[in-house]
């Protein structure tokens, strides 16, 4: 193999176009958002949640998914490694962008009600950890450890293109198994956190795996995406061929089903428990029109895709590949919809599923268009391949 | 009583068999043979070789479809059966649940598919490459107990539309192979 150049493998000059297209929706769904707080704050804070949710898993799935890459190896990876590194660059904006949450406690968490605390001897006793300082105090750690991680992991990266020390290959991994503990830590604390105690009474012990897992399940998807729109372009389109689709797909698929695995083993243990506290998540979403939402994230989320993904010719074609992966994206956000939307309404007392989904959906197109936007951003500023990488010209006869 | 046999069967001609010292110059052969027009053959080696499945075009098996119906079976059977017991044939009230608690007939069901698709991948493998088979006329070929260790074979069946004994053995001869020979049924 001759020499692999940062020149031969500059990022195309057409990332501009989905840059600034995703900058186009993202203004103009936050501007919609935007009215959508002026008609109902509790709604916008809600929508809020879900899509900022949606778009930090992506972003933390895909520093897990790197993690994982350094720690294991294989040649799916070092195709996407900047990609997952451009993502995994987000998380500064990311903390950012969690402002608007951390201004709308008041709407978003029961437990910041001190009367409503101080009359409850169950959240009396969880105020030590369910206080406004605490969290947001933890939130900011887990910003500090999760920006730290993904600065040191491309900072490192960067060095390992431009000088090629054999050692560098060695701390990333070192960085890689170390953060990867820290991250399944944090993400599990930050589910409870941010999600979880939307119904402060509420607890499951899975809830953490449930996040985990859908964090790695949005990161690949985004990632067959973004892979899927290199591949129709120079340089990547030399490069990237079927057999790395392949791997996605299967990746694609062994998530789809952990997925699944977790989030049902999660119901079956409340539902075989049958317990006043723990069923309280379920019985309001097996009635009435959330009956429907249900069967839908099961059929949608996990029969749907199980079946599509059996076929192995169909996770080597990269478009139909990709038309999977996108409606999984839509699906994780319907899965987050399905996780917080019920349990608000129960505390606000309304009862009326779908009702202003428009803002809901506006949320997720705004923030994830702006997200998008420092994404490719981000993905423009170093060569599409990690040049240096001591296994890099082996994958690169790989077919 | 194998003497008989030899007698009996000698001068059917299975096959014609060509040695080969590498696993790439049996792959080549083996595409050319293809090319050529010849489709009942098949080749041997001491290990997998991925190339070798596509060479023989060997890639459309049925056994995936059938291991999909398998699958579908154990699932429908898996929860058919609880059904029937929990919800028609011996209804219990466990806890104030319904009949069809269906939560919990998943990781039998799930169990189940798992099972009986498993049990047709390896049935169905066996069936469909006609295991188990006692006699084969390959192993008439003393070189061919080789195949299992550093030998690589491919050998064209007499059977095969474009088989014509002298041609295919000169088509074989010119493959560079380190023998060919004729195997008897």
């Amino acid at each position: 193999m001759n020499a692999i150049t940062a020149n031969e493998f500059a990022p195309p000059a057409a990332i501009s176009g989905p840059r600034s297209k995703a900058l186009i929706f993202g203004l103009l769904g936050l501007a919609a958002t935007g009215a959508g707080f002026a008609m109902d704050h509790h709604h916008f804070f809600q929508a809020y949640l879900i899509a900022y949710v949606t778009w930090i898993t992506v972003a933390l799935g895909c520093l897990g998914l790197m993690m994982l890459h350094h720690l294991s190896g294989g040649a799916w990876g070092l195709m996407v490694r900047r990609q997952l590194e451009a993502a995994a660059g987000t998380l500064p904006l990311l903390a950012v962008l969690f402002i608007p949450i951390a201004l709308g406690m008041d709407s978003l968490y029961h437990w910041t009600d001190t009367v409503a605390v101080a009359a409850d001897p169950i959240l009396t006793n969880k105020s030590g950890y369910l206080n406004r300082d605490f969290f947001l105090v933890r939130t900011v750690l887990y910003f500090v450890i999760w920006c730290f991680l993904a600065w040191r992991l491309r900072s490192l990266s960067a060095q390992q293109d431009a000088t090629g020390d054999p050692r560098l290959f060695k701390q990333l991994q070192g960085w890689s198994a170390v953060g990867f503990l820290l991250l399944a830590l944090t993400m599990t604390f930050a589910s409870v956190d941010w999600v979880m105690s939307l119904d402060p009474h509420w607890f499951s012990s899975l809830y953490g795996l449930w996040f985990f897992t859908g964090a790695g399940l949005s990161g690949l998807a985004f990632t067959i995406l973004v892979a899927n729109w290199s591949a129709g372009h120079e340089p990547m389109s030399k490069v990237l061929v079927r057999s790395h689709f392949h791997d996605y797909g299967k990746l694609l698929f062994a998530f789809t089903m952990l997925w699944a695995y977790l989030a049902f083993s999660q119901m079956l243990l409340i539902w075989s428990g049958n317990l006043p506290e723990e069923i309280t998540f379920y019985l309001p979403r097996m009635r009435g029109v959330w009956t429907v939402a249900s069967v839908f994230l099961l059929l949608g989320h996990f029969i749907l895709p199980f079946l599509i993904l059996l076929s192995a010719s169909l996770k080597q074609r990269r478009n139909r590949l990709m038309q999977v992966a996108a409606w999984l994206m839509v699906m994780r956000w319907f899965d987050y919809y399905w996780n917080v939307v019920p349990t608000l309404q129960a505390h606000h007392g309304e009862f009326h599923p779908f009702q202003g989904v428009w803002i809901d959906i506006a949320a997720v197109v705004g923030l994830g268009g702006v997200w998008l936007w420092f994404f490719w951003g981000n993905l423009a500023k170093r060569p599409m391949l990690p040049i240096n990488d001591p296994f890099l010209a082996e994958t690169l006869g790989y077919d | 009583m194998s003497h008989g046999h030899e007698l009996e069967t000698s001068g059917r001609l299975y096959g014609l068999m060509a040695e080969f010292d590498s696993p790439s110059t049996l792959v080549d052969a083996t595409h050319q043979a293809y090319e050529r027009g010849h489709r009942k053959m098949d080749a041997y080696a001491p290990f997998p070789i991925e190339e070798l499945a596509e060479a023989l075009g060997a890639h459309h098996s049925r056994l995936p479809l059938l291991v999909l119906i398998g699958g579908f079976v154990g699932c429908f059977a898996g929860f058919g059966l609880q059904y029937w017991v929990n919800v028609i044939e011996y209804p219990l009230n466990i806890a104030g649940r319904p009949f069809n608690s269906w939560p919990m007939f998943i990781p039998v069901t799930f169990e189940m598919t798992i099972l009986f698709a498993a049990l047709t991948a390896v049935f169905g493998m066996f069936a469909l490459c006609g295991l188990p088979t006692p006699y084969h006329p390959v192993f008439n070929n003393p070189r061919f107990s080789a195949a299992s260790k550093d030998r690589y074979f491919l050998c064209i069946e007499a059977e095969d539309g474009e088989f014509d004994r002298s041609e295919t053995r000169d088509f074989l001869a010119s493959l560079g192979p380190t023998e060919v020979t004729e195997v008897d049924h």
